[in-house]
């Protein structure tokens, strides 16, 4: 397999060793790095994370890393974002006061009262939106989720599919070469694995 | 709909398994990496590591062990005992477990779990409660908010079950999700290792207590119990290690059994209805 520059970005939030992890099973070496020039060069780019809105966009910010990820997206290159690497994706959080990347307009909302929070386990998902990184995974298939809030994106033909949890709302988008999950991947055993997988196809087909 | 999780617990010693599962011809039975994928192939829907080992030189081993499991196993891991406080949190986290379930610690310096949910979410901490029913009249309270008083039921245990920590179970469970817990770990010394099933009261009364998940834990002893602790226990995972290590029933068995009573779980094999 053809070996690509993939680029891990790295700003202390979060367990990085399984989605590395999991792109190596795929058969490629990602970097994790907090280097602007390494994201700016890589082929494609895998942004992850959990934890607290605001605390990412400040560690994002410190390290100089929010123009550099603005400006992969903007290149049309393959982007993977995964969990707080999703809502980071979107204008205003509830969580907190800094805004996001802005790459999306619609807000992260706060999953609604009188539920378990975090939603945390296995829920299934329903696919609203086919894309090549969501290729052979059944619609109905279970992810591991661990989240507090939501993203609520503005366009609907964003949403790639959606869960249900008190209420139903969007669990993962996809535009052009763009994908991201609210759940996470890494962590849902062997579909969680084929998505990784059927990224790395998809940015070898586009490299 | 989200579906409640089944979690097989591996009690680590110096870095081996201790209680091996005993009805699979796994090359080593004490190798944490073989038993945490065994267990993943088996449909388990989390895996929780507990380092039991005494020694002083743990840690090392036991970020050794976390290291080698998380290269292969992709289903989440939490792993607990003696974590001493945020360093250590740190150093599981960057090994590759996904929760850090936090004791002792937490007891002796609530703050910890404050800190260390600050820094790292709420999603990976994890408190775990040892709790024991109160049979006689509890004495002073050595702490004013959280200690025992006439109406306690459960008293705290702190170092693997050894020592009363004179703190009322359940207003330390209020108290660590508060501080913010992401999860709890509710094992009732009373039941535990007793395979008659678990404290259903003690769940269900920290449970319906918290606006977090709860873990039930101490005392499966067959399927049953696993049902009981989700619908009269209003548990959202439970944790269980004898009736999965000594081939009593596996876990698919006790999905199945989850399923036909109406718990929501998650099928073994991927579902193929295909798009809608």
């Amino acid at each position: 397999m053809s070996q690509l520059k993939i680029a891990i970005v790295d700003y202390q939030a979060g367990n990085l060793r399984s989605v590395a992890k999991a792109i190596e099973k795929a058969g490629q070496r990602p970097i994790i790095t907090s280097d602007p020039n390494a994201i700016a060069s890589a082929d494609a780019l895998v942004f992850p994370g959990q934890g607290a809105c605001d605390s990412a966009m400040r560690a994002l910010n410190q390290r100089g890393l929010t123009q550099p990820i603005k400006a992969f997206i903007a290149t049309g290159r393959p982007f993977l974002g995964v969990c707080l690497g999703l809502q980071l994706l979107f204008s205003y959080s509830e969580e907190g006061l800094e805004p996001g990347l802005g790459t999306f307009p619609g807000r992260v909302r706060r999953l609604p009262d009188g539920l378990k929070i975090p939603h945390m386990g296995w829920n299934q998902v329903r696919f609203t939106q086919e894309h090549q990184v969501f290729k052979d995974v059944p619609n109905g298939s279970y992810f591991y989720f661990v989240h507090s809030y939501y993203p609520d994106p503005e366009e609907a033909s964003l949403v790639a599919c959606t869960t249900t949890y008190g209420i139903q709302f969007c669990c993962a988008i996809a535009r052009d070469n763009l994908v991201a999950t609210q759940f996470h991947p890494e962590k849902s055993g062997t579909l969680g694995l084929k998505i990784y997988d059927n990224f790395i196809k998809f940015a070898i087909s586009r490299s | 709909m989200l579906t409640k999780r089944i979690i097989p617990c591996l009690d680590v010693d110096a870095g081996r398994v201790v209680k091996g599962v005993s009805f699979v011809n796994l090359r080593d039975a004490g190798d944490p990496k073989e038993m945490a994928s065994f267990y993943d192939e088996e449909g388990a829907d989390e895996l929780v590591f507990l380092d039991i080992t005494a020694s002083s030189d743990a840690r090392e081993i036991m970020v050794e062990v976390v290291k080698r499991v998380s290269e292969e196993v992709f289903i989440p891991l939490t792993v607990g005992g003696g974590i001493r406080g945020v360093a250590d949190v740190r150093l599981m986290l960057e090994a590759g477990a996904d929760k850090v379930s936090i004791n002792t610690a937490a007891i002796q310096d609530p703050r910890i779990i404050a800190q260390a949910s600050d820094y790292f979410g709420s999603q990976c901490i994890v408190v775990a409660i040892d709790a024991k029913r109160v049979m006689s009249t509890p004495p002073k309270p050595t702490d004013k908010e959280l200690g025992l008083g006439p109406d306690s039921r459960w008293e705290v245990y702190t170092h693997g079950g050894r020592y009363p920590a004179g703190l009322d179970a359940i207003k330390w469970a209020k108290r660590s999700a508060e501080l913010g817990a992401g999860e709890l770990l509710v094992t009732s010394m009373d039941t535990d290792g007793r395979l008659t099933g678990y404290d259903l009261e003690l769940t269900r009364t920290i449970s319906e207590g918290v606006s977090i998940p709860v873990i039930a834990s101490g005392g499966a002893g067959n399927l049953e119990h696993l049902y009981e602790a989700i619908a009269m226990g209003k548990a959202d995972a439970v944790l269980a290690a004898s009736i999965f290590h000594y081939g009593t029933f596996r876990i698919s068995q006790a999905k199945e059994f989850l399923a036909q009573r109406g718990i929501p779980v998650r099928p073994n094999v991927p579902t193929e209805r295909g798009r809608e």
